[in-house]
């Protein structure tokens, strides 16, 4: 029988309270159902009204390798990935050693009391719990208490934590929600674990959770369910998916949603088509083939769904049809980490396919933004005629954030240049791919709208859309893509600027980067005195306001999450080489999201070596 | 077969009111007495004699020379010349897009069963509503005469290479794979071809079309089993076809048992007269022993192989709005605030 306690002469860690600001890390099995005990303590902490962030660290695999849920509590509303851990709850009995020889001094940690734990080191908090023993009685159906005992840790911690319990009650039964049975049992497992850490631990670490109020009205959603809420209010058709990590749970949210507010209630009948494709290259060919005949069609994939469905964006690009990408990001090259995050995909996707391409790309780095650039990509598609890329990432799309609940459109769809009589009499003819406005962008017809045909093709062709080989043609078709691009310029999403006063760096990032760039930047000014300027990019190609910035500070560091400098290549490709050479490169590729003490050290060590 | 709307003095107009003219299309490139060419006619006066309104067709393409053709019939139908192999998806796209399309898909041999397998397969198998022709010469034309999947055993190519692998039998493989109407005809048999596309019109589901259309310059030589004096001497018409469409109130006078009657989708009626044996079209086993048998004796089994004119066509299983979703204003697709509003709660 393990001890009840620790032994008498534990580790105390030192006496002043931490409040609202430590990471907790669960180290589980991936298939032992943890994800509802974690998203329940999330959520606690959430309701309790304290800023807080989650990130799922887990494995590609159906069940028995190790998973670690990080949960950061956050009084400054810092919610990029904290590297160290201050509690940690260990499940998992093949890492819990290394989790616990990985803590800082002073941590605490939660842990199945068979695991004996506390003999590998005397300088962090130790809490045993019996698990096995607690969950017996809650939970007679022992097929069951595998899901159930992750509960108890919860319990533990409301209590060591200072988190309400009815208000954990509260998360759960928001969590399990229309599932009476479940929602009883577990919390018969919340109120044990509860219950046994008041009569059995003493609290020895200093972190609490104290009630604030910056969390109110506020949502807490992933950036795939996002995603997939802005596709839905745009007004998506067909969709036309494969499946593939991490990007599944946005087609999957989707058909959730569609489902339930896409549906006539009259007659049954859906407004939409959403097809499982048999590969990615059927996936983007469907979505053209809808898209030509005037649906708003989009696909989400990764990147090894990108690179199958290059040749199918080349024909999109060259015959100038509308369909929107996502593209949820991981590591690669090839099969890669697919369930850990990279901004990877940049450099391949802004020419994807062979020949003579570039494609808009919009780089969401909230929430908010994968739910507000869902809907612009479907305008900026049919707007620009060609696939646009929505670069999201598996930290955004996987994890749940919080977020203010976001706001109905207020603008109508923009469904581009679409020829109607009106315009054709004004026009007086129409061909295809005469470009009459000069923002190199004609216009078009489908079949079945009674306007005139036209013979689509990824060949050469002229302005009639007719097969040419003629110098002329192809060249001149060229030259209005390029234009068209300069258009596609003025409509992507403008980057973000600001500077810190006395500003004496600039820092660009972009997508989920974003998140410890800008805890950095707190970091360098109070820490090192190091006022800086920042640049999010939200869109490629990028506008004017980021030449601008570049040439406003001597060095510009770029901050990514892949190893190349993909982001620093596609600025060298648009900047006078003068310009190129203030450009920096802070690159994070382990496939862990990235935080900001790293972002902060690398620009510190370049600091130091450039002012030497 | 046809019936003609009261014609203007010289003029010939279908029951829609339009001339032959109406469903022609670009002067074709491909060479003299290539059997592409004649599928290009054929498929004009099916779809005139149909009174099919052309601006209700999509006619959906790969790459390669059969590819091309869609170009040289129906000049006032939308195109879509695609990627190599990839068709398919295109056409399910474009039909998804908008259900009210007819679409006709043509390939080739080398772009259905090499590049294209894989779409292929998944077309049959969705029985997405179109016809879906593949100009089979055994051959890569448009690259100068390599050798295709369905290039027979031991036929040999121009330049002297035999072919030492077994043919797919793309029939077979769509049979197999659920598509509703599987049939093979030759370029050169103008009548069994008419009656068969007229009959592919008329129906709604996935139609597989065979056509055997001899490469004039890479494949039409001694040594070929895809030469038009080979495919004339091998051919083996499982009946004679006749085709009534639904506007046509004829009473047809044959005895009982000497013809099976099919109906289909739109009420029309193909009428198979058995030549040999007591072929059923109905029955897919049956239809597999016969290709296979032909097959073994060097011989190509024509005609309809396979109809299953009540399997649910692939649009029909998702439930779809009447009205093309293409074209659904933003008032159809964009859900109100309350949704938002409602969704948002559930995210507290």
């Amino acid at each position: 029988m393990p001890p009840e306690t620790a032994p008498a002469a534990a580790f105390t860690a030192p006496a002043s309270r931490v409040v609202n600001d430590f990471s907790i890390q669960v180290a589980t099995v991936n298939g032992s159902g943890s994800q509802t005990a974690n998203l329940v303590l999330l959520r606690s902490i959430f309701q309790s009204g304290v800023p807080v962030s989650g990130k799922n660290l887990f494995p590609s695999n159906i069940a028995g390798l190790p998973t670690w849920f990080t949960i950061r509590a956050s009084r400054r509303g810092y919610i990029a990935r904290r590297r160290e851990t201050d509690i940690l709850v260990a499940m998992n009995p093949d890492t819990a050693r290394e989790d616990v020889a990985s803590l800082r001094p002073g941590a605490a940690v939660v842990y199945d009391a068979l695991l004996r734990l506390e003999a590998v080191r005397d300088d962090v908090v130790f809490y045993p719990v019996p698990f096995d023993r607690i969950v017996a009685p809650v939970c007679p159906d022992a097929r069951l208490r595998k899901l159930v005992r992750n509960m108890i840790y919860d319990g533990v911690l409301a209590r060591l934590l200072g988190i309400d319990l009815a208000r954990m009650r509260q998360a759960l039964a928001r969590q399990l929600g229309k599932k009476p049975k479940a929602v009883a049992l577990n919390e018969a497992a919340l109120d044990a674990g509860f219950e046994y850490a008041a009569a059995n631990l003493e609290k020895r670490d200093p972190f609490v959770i104290e009630p604030m109020d910056a969390t109110r009205g506020k949502i807490l959603i992933d950036g795939n369910a996002a995603a997939a809420i802005g596709a839905m209010m745009a007004g998506v058709t067909v969709v036309t998916w494969y499946p593939i990590t991490p990007s599944s749970s946005l087609c999957e949210a989707l058909t959730g949603y569609m489902r339930a507010h896409r549906t006539d209630p009259a007659t049954g009948k859906a407004t939409f088509a959403i097809v499982q494709a048999e590969d990615e290259l059927s996936a983007l060919g469907m979505a053209l083939g809808a898209g030509w005949a005037g649906a708003r069609a989009m696909t989400a994939t990764s990147g090894p769904g990108i690179s199958l469905m290059a040749e199918f964006t080349g024909l999109g690009y060259f015959a100038e049809v509308p369909a929107v990408i996502f593209d949820i990001q991981r590591a690669g090259p090839s099969t890669g980490l697919p369930t850990r995050t990279a901004q990877g995909d940049l450099l391949s996707t802004a020419v994807l396919s062979h020949g003579d391409t570039r494609h808009p790309m919009l780089l969401p780095a909230s929430v908010g933004e994968a739910y507000e650039m869902a809907m612009a990509a479907f305008d900026l598609a049919e707007r620009l005629q060609t696939p646009v890329f929505v670069m999201s990432d598996l930290d955004l799309g996987m994890n749940v954030w919080m977020s203010e609940p976001f706001a109905y459109p207020e603008r109508a769809p923009d469904r581009g240049k679409r020829l109607t009589p009106e315009v054709l009499e004004r026009l007086g003819e129409w061909h295809r791919y005469r470009d009459v406005d000069g923002d190199g962008v004609p216009w078009r017809t489908a079949p079945g709208d009674g306007m005139p045909a036209y013979f689509c093709r990824g060949s050469g062709h002229n302005e009639q859309g007719q097969y040419s080989e003629r110098p002329g043609d192809y060249a001149g078709t060229l030259e209005r893509l390029a234009r068209k691009l300069e258009t596609a310029r003025t409509l992507v999403p403008p980057a973000v600027v600001e500077a810190d006063e006395g500003a004496r760096v600039g820092l660009i990032a972009f997508g989920t980067s974003h998140w410890a760039v800008a805890e950095s930047r707190d970091q360098l000014r109070e820490e090192a005195g190091l006022p800086t300027a920042y640049l999010r990019l939200r869109g490629y190609p990028f506008g004017p306001e980021v030449e601008a910035f570049v040439r406003r500070w001597e060095r510009v560091y770029v901050v990514e999450q892949n190893r190349d400098g993909q982001m620093r290549g596609l600025l060298a490709l648009d900047l006078e080489p003068p310009l190129v050479q203030r450009l920096r490169s802070v690159r994070h590729f382990d496939g862990l999201p990235l935080d900001a003490r790293s972002v902060t050290a690398a620009v510190l060590e370049q600091e130091r070596g450039g002012t030497r | 077969m046809s019936t003609d709307a009261p014609a203007a003095p010289g003029r010939k107009l279908n029951r829609i009111g339009l001339e032959p003219g109406a469903y022609r299309g670009g002067k074709s490139t491909l060479c003299a007495g290539c059997g592409h060419n004649a599928i290009s006619e054929r498929i004009i006066e099916a779809y005139y004699e149909m009174g099919i309104d052309p601006s209700r067709v999509v006619k959906m393409s790969g790459i390669g020379c059969s590819s091309k053709s869609p170009a040289y019939f129906l000049g006032s139908a939308h195109g879509f010349n695609a990627v190599h192999g990839r068709m398919p998806s295109v056409a399910t796209g474009a039909m998804l897009a908008n259900r009210t399309l007819l679409a006709i898909g043509v390939s080739g041999d080398g772009d259905t069963g090499a590049i294209g397998i894989g779409q292929f397969v998944h077309l049959m198998r969705r029985n997405v509503p179109m016809i879906y022709i593949v100009e089979n010469n055994g051959c890569y034309g448009l690259t100068k005469g390599q050798l295709s999947p369905t290039a027979d055993l031991g036929s040999v190519l121009k330049s002297g290479v035999v072919n030492d692998l077994p043919p797919i039998d793309l029939c077979a493989l769509a049979i197999e794979l659920g598509a509703s109407f599987v049939a093979r005809t030759f370029s050169g048999d103008k009548k069994q071809m008419s009656a068969l596309l007229k009959a592919a019109i008329a129906h709604r589901g996935t139609v597989m079309l065979d056509i055997i259309s001899p490469c004039v310059t890479f494949n039409d030589h001694e040594g070929s089993t895809k030469s038009y004096s080979y495919v004339k001497d091998h051919d083996e018409p499982l009946g004679e076809i006749s085709f009534v469409p639904y506007f046509d109130d004829i009473s047809v006078d044959y005895g009982p048992g000497e013809v099976q009657e099919v109906t289909l989708h739109d009420g029309s009626r193909l009428l198979l007269k058995k030549l040999a044996g007591d072929y059923d079209p109905t029955n897919r086993v049956i239809a597999r022993r016969v290709l296979h048998e032909t097959a073994s004796r060097g011989e190509y089994a024509t005609g309809l192989l396979y109809v299953e004119p009540s399997r649910p066509d692939f649009l029909s299983l998702l439930n779809l709005v009447d009205r093309p979703l293409a074209f659904l204003t933003p008032d159809e697709t964009r859900p109100g605030r309350d949704v938002l509003e409602q969704i948002m709660e559930e995210l507290r």
